[in-house]
Order: C-alpha cells, then sequence, then structure tokens
C-alpha cells in the first residue's frame, strides 16, 4: 500500500506541537483537542483526481459505503447531515454534524452540533499527488471525550482502536475509488453496510 | 459444490460447502473442469504458512468455463473457457498500471491487509487459496470458483484446446518464464537452475527461449533431472556432486551468467507462532532456509544477475551479503505478475513453441484430492504435476 501513517496522538500534547514535519499535513480547522480525544491521520495515495475524489466525499451520504461502523448519513442541508452510527450491541447513536470548513478539491471538515450528544469530527484533506500519481488523501477523524464512554466504545466497535478503523476506511475508500468496488473473500465477512452503490445488487 | 478443504497440518478433505456467489460488480463464477495441486500448496499441506482456518479452500491453478458474471463485468460472458491467474490484481491502481500485478493495491480486503503490512512493510495482494495473508479467498480445488476482478485476471482460451495445455498459464507457467525474464539474458549466457520442480523445468524451457546458449539444471530427484535433460539442460545432481565446483568446472572457471533459485524456502519457512507474536508485538519472523540462494551466489559469475521465483517468507540467517556485495550481483525476485504473461504465452503454446503437457504425471478426480497432496508430498520423484478434475467420477 501506498501509506504512511501521518499523526497518530492520544495523549494531551496539542496538535500544534505534535513532532510532524510536514504541519501543513494537519488540518488547520476542527475542533480543539483535549486529554484522551483520539486523533487518528492516515494518508493514502489514490489514483484518481482530486476533484473526483473531494465530490465523491462532500456528499456525505456516501460514507456508509466505505467507513465500517457509519451506517448512514443522511444530508439534510448544504452543511448540515445526520449521522447514524452502530453500537455496540446492535444498537444504534445519532447525531447530526455540520460542515465547518469546506475548499473545494482541498479539503472538508465536519463537526457534531453543539447539541449532539455525541462529539465527533473528521476532516481529509487532498493534495496531487507526486509524479501523477493521482490523489495523496489524508484523513483525521476526532472522537470528543465529553461523550468519552459511548465515544470509544462506537470508536471500539468489534474491538477495533479508532487509528485500525480509519486506516481500514481508508483503505476501502482507495479500493472503492480506484477500483470501483470494495474486495471481500467470504460473503460473510461483507464489512460494510451500504445502503446504496454497486457493493449491494444480488 | 465439492471443495478440498484445509482442517490443519497434512489433513485436507474434500468436502460439500456452500456454492460461490457473485458479490462484487466485477466478479465472475467459473465452473471448474481442471486444477492442479501446485509445490506451494504443499506449504500450506505442512502448515509452514500462517494464518490458514480450518475449512478455508484450497488451490490457485485453475481453469474452467464462466457460468455467471456480474453487472460490472462486460468482458467476460457465460460458456467462455478462460484459465484464471493466481493472483488477484485491480487492474486500476498505480501497480497494476505499471503491470506490476502481484503488487496490486487493491486486491486484499481492508480488514486482512494489516496482517502482512504489519510483517512486510506493505500489504500483500490478494490470491485465491493461500491463508488469509494474501485475503483468504476460497481457492479452486472445487466445482465452482468466484473470481473477483474477473474483467482484467481470467485469460479467454479457444474453446476446443485441451485443458492441459493452458492450465498452467494460471501460475507455474508464467512463473517459469518471469524467472527466466528476470535474468535478463544475453546471447551466449549459461544459465543454471536450482531446483526442477514444475517452476524450475519451465524457466529452463524459457531460458532457451530467451536466448541463453545453455541451461545447467541442478537437483536430486532422478526422474526431474531426466525431465530436465529432455528440455535440453545440463544437469548436475547435487547428491553426487559438489555443486559450486561442478558449476565452476562447467563454465570454464567463470560460473553461470545468471542463477534462478527455483527452491525456495524448502517447506522450511516461518513459523505461525513468530507470526502471531509479531502482530501483537514487534517484527520477529522465523528464519527461511536459503540454501540453494546462498549456494547461487557463491556460484554466480562476477557481475551475474540472479532470479528468485522461490518462495520466502520471513528471514535468512547467514547471508551472503558481502558476496553479494563484491562481486557485484544483481537480483530480481517476487510473486508473478501472472496477468502481464498470460496473453503472450498461451500464443506461443498455440503456435507449438511451448509445450507444458509432460509436466503431467497424475490426473485425479477431485474426490481424490486427499490423495493427490500426499503423492505429492511423499513421491517427488515420480509425481511431478496432478491434475484435479472436478466432476468426474472415482474408480
Amino acid at each position: 500500500m501506498q501509506e504512511r501513517t501521518e499523526h497518530t496522538h492520544s495523549g494531551d500534547a496539542p496538535l500544534a506541537q505534535a513532532k510532524q514535519p510536514d504541519a501543513t499535513a494537519i488540518p488547520e480547522a476542527g475542533p480543539q483537542t483535549r486529554p484522551d480525544d483520539t486523533i487518528v491521520g492516515r494518508t493514502v495515495t489514490i489514483n484518481r483526481p482530486r476533484s473526483e475524489l473531494y465530490a465523491f466525499w462532500r456528499d456525505l451520504s456516501n460514507l456508509p459505503r466505505f467507513m465500517e461502523n457509519v451506517k448512514h448519513v443522511e444530508v439534510v442541508g448544504p452543511d448540515r447531515s445526520h449521522w447514524t452510527v452502530k453500537a455496540p450491541a446492535g444498537s444504534t447513536v445519532e447525531w447530526d454534524a455540520v460542515i465547518t470548513e469546506d475548499r473545494p478539491n482541498e479539503l472538508l471538515a465536519w463537526a457534531s452540533t453543539q447539541e449532539s450528544t455525541v462529539r465527533h469530527s473528521g476532516s481529509v484533506r487532498f493534495r496531487d499527488a507526486h509524479g501523477g500519481r493521482g490523489t495523496e488523501v489524508t484523513a483525521t477523524i476526532i472522537y470528543d471525550p465529553p461523550a468519552g464512554v459511548l465515544g470509544k466504545a462506537i470508536a471500539k466497535l468489534s474491538g477495533r482502536e479508532p487509528k485500525v478503523q480509519a486506516r481500514r476506511d481508508l483503505r476501502r475508500f482507495k479500493q472503492l475509488m480506484e477500483a470501483g468496488e470494495i474486495a471481500i473473500s467470504h460473503p460473510d465477512e461483507e464489512p460494510v453496510d451500504t445502503p446504496a452503490g454497486p457493493l449491494r445488487f444480488t | 459444490m465439492r471443495a478440498l478443504t484445509w482442517h490443519g497440518k497434512h489433513d485436507v478433505r474434500v468436502e460439500s460447502v456452500p456454492d460461490p456467489r457473485i458479490l462484487n460488480p466485477r466478479d465472475a463464477i467459473v465452473r471448474i473442469t481442471s486444477t492442479a495441486i501446485c509445490g506451494s500448496d504443499l506449504h500450506l499441506y505442512d502448515h509452514t504458512i500462517p494464518r490458514m482456518k480450518s475449512g478455508d479452500v484450497l488451490g490457485h491453478e485453475f481453469m474452467g468455463e464462466v457460468v455467471e458474471v456480474g453487472p460490472g463485468n462486460s468482458r467476460l460472458k457465460a460458456g467462455d473457457k478462460v484459465v484464471v491467474p493466481f493472483v488477484i490484481a485491480c487492474g486500476r491502481c498505480f501497480f497494476c498500471g505499471n503491470q506490476q500485478y502481484a503488487a496490486c493495491d487493491n486486491s486484499n480486503p481492508a480488514d486482512k491487509a494489516d496482517m502482512s503490512e504489519a510483517l512486510y512493510g506493505y500489504a500483500m495482494t490478494g490470491a485465491f487459496g493461500y491463508s488469509h495473508l494474501t485475503g483468504g479467498y476460497p481457492g479452486g480445488q472445487a466445482e465452482y470458483a468466484r473470481v473477483p476482478f474477473a474483467d482484467v485476471g481470467p485469460i479467454v482460451v479457444p474453446a476446443d484446446i485441451e485443458d492441459d495445455k493452458v492450465l498452467f498459464l494460471s501460475d507455474i507457467l508464467p512463473t517459469g518464464w518471469m524467472a527466466a525474464e528476470n535474468c535478463n539474458i544475453e546471447p551466449g549466457d549459461t544459465v543454471a537452475v536450482w531446483g526442477c520442480g514444475p517452476v524450475g523445468l519451465f524457466a529452463i524451457q524459457s531460458a532457451f527461449i530467451l536466448g541463453a546458449e545453455r541451461v545447467i539444471a541442478i537437483d536430486h530427484y532422478p526422474h526431474r533431472l531426466e525431465l530436465a535433460k529432455s528440455l535440453g539442460a545440463e544437469v548436475v545432481d547435487y547428491n553426487e556432486v559438489h555443486v559450486r565446483e561442478a558449476l565452476v568446472e562447467m563454465t570454464g572457471g567463470i560460473g553461470p551468467d545468471a542463477c534462478i533459485d527455483a527452491v525456495g524456502m524448502e517447506s522450511h519457512g516461518f513459523s505461525a507462532d513468530n507470526i502471531l507474536d509479531e502482530l501483537k508485538m514487534t517484527v520477529k519472523l522465523g528464519t527461511d532456509r536459503p540454501h540453494a540462494l546462498r549456494q547461487m551466489i557463491l556460484a554466480c559469475r562476477k557481475g551475474g544477475r540472479l532470479s528468485i521465483p522461490g518462495v520466502y517468507g520471513g528471514m535468512a540467517d547467514k547471508f551472503p551479503i558481502g558476496a553479494l556485495m563484491e562481486k557485484g550481483l544483481s537480483v530480481k525476485s517476487g510473486q508473478t505478475h501472472v496477468q502481464k504473461y498470460t496473453a503472450k504465452l498461451l500464443h506461443m503454446i498455440l503456435a507449438g513453441d511451448i509445450d507444458t503437457t509432460f509436466l503431467i504425471s497424475h490426473r485425479l478426480p477431485l474426490e481424490e484430492a486427499a490423495k493427490g497432496y500426499k503423492m505429492f508430498k511423499e513421491q517427488q520423484n515420480e509425481v511431478t504435476k496432478v491434475v484435479l478434475k472436478p466432476g468426474v467420477a472415482v474408480h
């Protein structure tokens, strides 16, 4: 995989002090971090143009196609969306999110609204890859601890750490964008719930 | 359907398992008419490859008839006769674009890719019937198989051609070919081949076609050496002579210009325990036994070329890096980019330039696959290749 870990942080150092040679890899937008926040960054190179990848992500209703624990995202306004996310014991949790920063073909950031019980935010950055190899995509996901116990429970569905989840979600995004479908080897291991799109048609 | 399933060391069984079905748009379902046991299947049989699960369907050398295609696959149609590459490749990533299909980024499912990424730094590419490191895809020693990315993998062959003539396009013929190609053969070259199993024998054929003046084959099984000789190779029996001295003598003191390691880890691979440890903690692989590789680093001429199609999985002790460097050797290796070679090699088969049928020593009904594994494991002199036929009754 053409991937590298961009930044992984679970301590209490603010992002701005992180020892990261390429500070531009860290999104400027997004909520402030706090102790125990889970911040996961991961970069993958995808052999498609920036505009195409941005457009796919900008329609947040596409996220459940490659994000394993996101069941459904309903776009309810230009910047507003309603998320349904898998929670332990077969239940779900829901929240509203707004787009907090939107630079077409460059960067997209979102965060749950103040009134949401779960504080969640994320951002994704798109940059031209060197050598005409497509686009470098860096995704960052933050679960905010005031909703901590539940947030972590969500993040650790199936025993998965958020960074594992983010890595696999990004791999699936790459597969979907490049190959047009997400690789699976067994019918009982279909990892992604896909209300729309090419995955379920039988 | 009936399929050969893995249950542990030296425990494989033909059982009834659910039929495969289309799961992704680019898939196809193939009804298998011929499927072979590969030398690398013996690594699974011996359980030297980790991350196997009880019930896994084995087999990565297979061909048959397309019976169903997914809605995103416009290249194949029901009734096509196809040979299926063992490498599963998406055809659209950077690596597939470079014809490095065995490095495809997208065919190993996201949740399986962690294991090999931890081992090798980058995830392995998907393959049929070869442990969950390479995706856990059910293999082709079965009546049917689901073939992902079937619009770039399978090669359509003429409906009237015998299976035996084209079956080995799935793996060992392209593997032997790429092994020889990786030698960058120049006119006048002498190529030495360690191991006269299927890949070694096909590498001998390929080396001659690519312009080698001489090929020297090294093994100890008399029958395999006979086959090598019949292909035009000079032979060295390592039980009879000191290999390096023989090679030096046979090449006027120069050494072979290029050397092929068609042996690999000799079933003394990396242990499952070490891999599991590694996944928890840190890189701690088992030790491969690169006996042939060491020998060829020393035997190869200065400035010569090494080609390693033989499979390794872990680390090597006592690797003569000094000889490699001081002699200025170059090394090429890797799993075979099968899809790169199938069209060219099919053309050569149809033109009569390559015949691979001589290799097949046994044909068995699929139902007798377990017996086939045992024979292939225990009688390596006589049993050069076992082809299994699904749907054929046991006599």
